[in-house]
């Protein structure tokens, strides 16, 4: 392939982004928002799903924004075979999807199963779990926007502490989603000993679509959880969505990492870790915790979360020391 | 052949000779015993060709089937009560899917108070779910609904749920007509999909549905639960000319032809009506016993045609509308709107409380009835338990 002359496609290992011929999984004319890191991520590892199964990969997705902004009847942007079923069952529906492709020996057509982080932390958990459980085999992806957006920005259990959310509404001495610090996905899958979990983020196509290709063609149930900011839900401009994405990675809040049969074989090190308020202020639903009520309790808190993630997943530094 | 079987037992088996590709199994009183039965014949290759998924709850056990089915494969799998209302959301999507999935319903009272016995307040809970709902009679029509069902499902494109009356059917021994493999191939030939997750031709199902175009959907779907009652019936009759057993269709008279009363009832309470209405005939009386085994699509003109010389119809049904009364009878009621007739609600055997024959023949010899009537009902209890509400606001 030639090289062509801007961004991304100036380096040797393009991204099937850059390819002139890219599948378009998912095709434009849907109607997510300006700036969506969910639409944005579907379509890169949807796109190199494709091209690394030579387009044999079937799509199950739960219902949440990216089902609802997809396919409004008679419109339709998958370019693939794609099935909606309900919010929580999308892991379950897929593993019928998989056993069916296997007595009908396709079993080189791939399973994905989709959702938000509603979809798969809070009401799809049992379904999630049970997939896992049985070693299914489909691979999830979580788009984790951390919180219900397509029902108008409500508390989900991954929501991050102290997040402004419809729901947890900063009030006083009440500075938002004081409970826990949202559940941690990718840890629930790997304590279930699948063959591979990872987590990657819009900001860096390159890991996602690397992850995705490995992911795809591993047998039994695999895992991958994506950090995709949300404009809307988190109150930043909507240019910015693979800065903020950037930005959680590099504050440690969002570690990129892969296990595989639930030990951590890899991590992404971030050399010189920002202080997390570089990533929580150009924020709206952090917008509490700075000014003139600004809580430094709530930062520690955040920070420390940050800190923890650096050293459990050797995140500065050669993580094979 | 003939076996002496568990209806459980002759349910699985039945159903293993429909070849499904995916069993999903989860376990609830009455119905574990089929899910078990089809676990044995798969691990014993009785069954080949077929993954069976043991699930993480009722939801996981329908939504499997949903995936299976919209790949392509025959699925199959069964719940009861609690079961059907913890898996209710994907129940209506399986049919708004148009996946002709067949459901074993082991009939079961729903909770609080938790109660393991038969009636039949779970079917009803998903009576207006766009599913077609058989209800057997006894273990052997219980067994061969299940080849109807996936026959007629698959004609459709639409599921089926197979009613047995929990414990009554699903344990009882009995004997059987397991019929050979042969002839169930050739009565029920491999699925067909109308559209399925093709590579080569991608398709979106269950795509969001506008204001524009959601009442002509849903408009479709009743017209084709209407049109489904020719082919339920036509089934049948292929059926019995192919296994020389009537089985199915919309429903069954028994007893005295244009009798007076007609006891109307659903599932295996036939069988102890049946004996009442010869007995109270012999004794004189002029009564016919009609079972309803299409519930849903409902066969009105059937039914109204075969009430149309009745005098009183007394409606046996196992389960109740609370605020409002009977179920069946109301529909009963609605379909012979305009008919000089009686229609008597009789609420029996919730729970699994007893329903016997000279309970039933003193309540049909009645002149007159209550607007609804608890048959069996301990008044000694009630009257010790019923305070009456003070009708003021405060």
């Amino acid at each position: 392939m030639s090289h062509l002359t801007i961004g991304n496609r100036l380096e040797k290992n393009v991204t099937a982004q850059s390819m002139y011929d890219r599948s378009n999984s998912l095709t434009s004319g849907h109607r997510a928002c300006q700036g969506c890191g969910e639409a944005l991520a579907a379509r890169c590892i949807l796109d190199a799903a494709y091209i690394a199964t030579d387009g044999k990969v079937a799509v199950i997705n739960a219902t949440g924004c990216l089902e609802v902004f997809s396919c409004v009847y008679p419109e339709n942007s998958w370019q693939i075979p794609w099935l909606h079923s309900l919010f929580g069952n999308a892991p379950a529906v897929a593993t019928g999807v998989a056993a069916a492709f296997k007595r009908q020996g396709k079993e080189n057509v791939r399973v994905i199963a989709q959702g938000g982080d509603g979809a798969l932390a809070d009401i799809g958990m049992g379904c999630l779990s049970g997939m896992f459980d049985r070693n299914d085999d489909v691979l999830c992806v979580c788009y984790d926007n951390q919180a219900y957006m397509n029902t108008g920005v409500q508390r989900s259990g991954a929501t991050p502490a102290f997040s402004r959310t419809a729901t947890t509404l900063p009030t006083g001495d009440y500075l938002g989603n004081d409970v826990q610090t949202g559940k941690n996905l990718p840890k629930i899958a790997m304590a279930h000993g699948i063959p591979y979990v990872a987590t990657a983020s819009v900001s860096n196509i390159h890991d996602l679509e690397k992850k995705v290709a490995k992911a795809i063609h591993l047998k039994g149930a695999r895992y991958l959880h994506v950090h995709v900011p949300c404009p809307l839900g988190w109150g930043y401009p909507t240019s910015e969505t693979i800065k903020v994405a950037r930005l959680a990675v590099q504050c440690g809040l969002f570690p990129l990492f892969e296990a595989e049969r639930g030990k951590v074989i890899k991590s992404t090190p971030i050399n010189a870790p920002l202080k997390v308020e570089e990533y929580l202020k150009g924020q709206r639903r952090f917008a509490h915790l700075f000014g003139k009520n600004a809580s430094s309790d709530a930062l520690i808190t955040l920070q420390n979360i940050a800190d923890d993630n650096i050293r459990e997943y050797a995140l500065v530094g050669d993580p094979n020391e | 052949m003939l076996y002496q079987l568990e209806g459980s037992h002759a349910i699985a088996r039945t159903v293993a000779l429909c070849r499904p590709g995916v069993v999903c199994a989860y376990p609830i009183s009455p119905q574990t015993h089929i899910l078990e039965g089809l676990e044995e014949l798969i691990r014993g290759k009785k069954l080949e060709n077929c993954e069976y998924l043991n699930v993480e709850s009722e939801m996981g056990a329908l939504s499997v089937a949903i995936g299976g089915e919209a790949a392509g494969v025959r699925s199959y799998t069964a719940t009861s009560s609690q079961g059907l209302l913890y898996m209710i959301e994907a129940v209506y999507n399986a049919s708004g899917l148009e996946l002709p999935i067949v459901m074993t319903l082991g009939n079961r009272a729903l909770g609080a108070p938790i109660n393991i016995w038969n009636d039949h307040s779970d079917a009803m809970s998903a009576r207006d779910a766009g599913w077609i709902m058989f209800f057997a009679e006894t273990n052997q029509e219980a067994a061969d609904l299940h080849i109807l069902a996936f026959k007629v499902a698959e004609k459709v494109h639409c599921p089926v749920i197979v009613n047995v009356d929990g414990f009554i059917l699903t344990h009882a021994y009995d004997r059987v007509d397991i019929p050979s493999q042969d002839k169930v191939d050739d009565f029920l030939p491999p699925y067909a999909p109308k559209a399925s997750l093709d590579v080569n031709h991608p398709v979106a199902i269950g795509t969001m549905v506008p204001p524009e175009y959601f009442m002509e959907v849903r408009h479709l779907a009743h017209r084709k639960q209407e049109d489904s009652l020719a082919v339920i019936e036509c089934t049948a009759h292929a059926f019995e000319k192919k296994f020389g057993r009537n089985s199915g269709g919309l429903l069954r008279r028994y007893g005295s032809p244009n009798a007076d009363t007609v006891i109307v009832a659903m599932g295996s309470v036939a069988g102890t009506i049946k004996d009442a209405v010869d007995e109270l005939n012999q004794e004189g009386g002029q009564f016919e016993e009609l079972s309803i085994i299409c519930y849903r699509p409902f066969p009105a003109e059937a039914l109204r045609n075969s009430l149309k010389n009745a005098k009183r119809i007394i409606v046996v049904e196992k389960s109740l509308a609370v605020g409002i009364g009977g179920i069946l009878s109301r529909e009963v009621e609605l379909t012979m709107k305009g008919c000089d007739v009686d229609v008597i609600t009789v609420v029996a055997g919730l729970g699994g409380r007893n329903i016997t024959k000279s309970m039933l023949k003193e309540c049909f010899n009645k002149k007159s009835h209550e607007k609804i009537t608890f048959l069996g009902l301990r008044n000694d209890i009630i009257g010790k338990q019923y305070v009456p509400i003070n009708g003021d606001c405060c």
